[in-house]
């Protein structure tokens, strides 16, 4: 099936479907294709909007009847700090920014799935960038980036809680306790045990995250190859299942990092 | 030379097909009953309806996480076959 594109600056029609298909799959990189820049790019332009409209927030504040962005701000916060209460239980001054960045930040880039597919590439186009995918977090990369943070923040956490000689004690001491020669003989798969709850954790984070935003990418790049009367039928409900896909991705990544920073500092 | 790309390609539909069709069953049974469970609580207890609600969408987008990673390697088997490009690799030398 062709499609009709207007030909963008030094690059021909996509001529089959599959074409259109792979150059909206194909990323912005460096020249010896070793990094996304796109991914970089957007995912650090939001963040920056991100800590704008929050620091705007924060600046006008007040104390009597909030204005508008005060008031939304407060909501996220208050969802926010919903989930920390009901699952994080040791006093920390790092886990609530954490939550609010990992939130916010992932629901703005998640939300750039909401513009038509064609728009920013056509737009970049004008400016001779002929690659360009604007959805970070449907980049494995950036939610490996994402997640490798939280695996740090969990080895952190845990060793700010349990000290580092104790954490290393419980690695070869959990799940299974023993004493004597059967502590010997059980540390091995002790640790094993542990290493893979700890590798486990980071990697369905992100694959999660990747998973649902690449699929949902890639829908509406299907349903951008549909004739234009069939385009409204099913890409009006996909796109709003999408709101609920984008929202419930973000507070799953932000809720899963507190409970899994909540276990870090658990003691046994 | 053909005939083995076809034979690949011929594969590579179905696996994907395989992967995506039993993901969607494992995550709708999962849904089914998270949906069933949670009607009853709520239906039992109303009052505790908001919490539980929260957690029916924490536990929703965990259900979803292992039948969307099989849908981005179905994917990615489909628009970019490593397997059709090992053939193709060894073909070229």
């Amino acid at each position: 099936m062709t499609t009709e594109h207007a030909v963008e600056a030094g690059h021909g029609a996509p001529a089959t479907a599959t074409e259109y298909i792979q150059h909206h799959l194909s990323h912005l990189r460096t020249d010896d294709n070793s990094f996304n820049l796109d991914t970089f790019w957007i995912s650090a332009a939001l963040g920056l909007v991100f800590l704008f409209v929050f620091w705007m927030a924060s600046r006008k504040a007040t104390a009597g009847v909030p204005g508008k962005l005060q008031n939304f701000v407060e909501f996220v916060m208050e969802i926010v700090n919903d989930t920390i209460n009901s699952a994080f239980h040791v006093k920390s001054a790092v886990i609530a920014p954490l939550a609010i960045t990992i939130f916010v930040w992932v629901w703005l880039l998640n939300a750039m799935d909401f513009l038509p597919v064609d728009l920013l590439p056509k737009l970049f186009g004008f400016l001779g960038v002929h690659k360009l995918r604007v959805v970070p977090t449907a980049d494995v990369n950036h939610t490996f980036g994402m997640s490798f943070g939280v695996m740090l923040c969990i080895i952190g956490f845990s060793i700010k809680a349990k000290g580092a000689i104790g954490w290393g004690k419980e690695l070869f001491s959990a799940p299974f306790h023993a004493h004597g020669f059967m502590a010997i003989v059980l540390a091995p798969i002790n640790f094993i045990f542990q290493m893979i709850e700890l590798l486990a954790k980071p990697l369905s984070l992100s694959l999660r995250l990747f998973g649902n935003m690449y699929a949902g990418e890639l829908i509406f790049i299907l349903i951008a190859l549909l004739p234009w009367w069939a385009q409204w039928l099913l890409g009006g409900p996909w796109a709003i299942f999408h709101i609920l896909v984008v929202t419930l991705q973000a507070f799953v990544f932000m809720a899963l990092t507190v409970v899994y920073l909540s276990l870090a500092v658990e003691k046994h | 030379m053909q005939a083995l790309i076809a034979q690949v390609q011929g594969m590579t539909v179905l696996a994907a097909a395989i992967i995506i069709g039993l993901g969607a069953i494992g995550t709708a049974l999962g849904f089914a009953i998270l949906g069933g469970k949670f009607l009853e609580a709520s239906a039992r207890q109303p009052e505790l309806m908001p919490q539980l609600q929260t957690k029916l969408f924490v536990i929703a987008g965990l259900l979803d996480a292992i039948s969307m990673i099989g849908v981005g390697v179905a994917l990615l088997y489909t628009f970019n076959n490593p397997f059709l490009n090992a053939i193709i690799a060894a073909a070229g030398k």
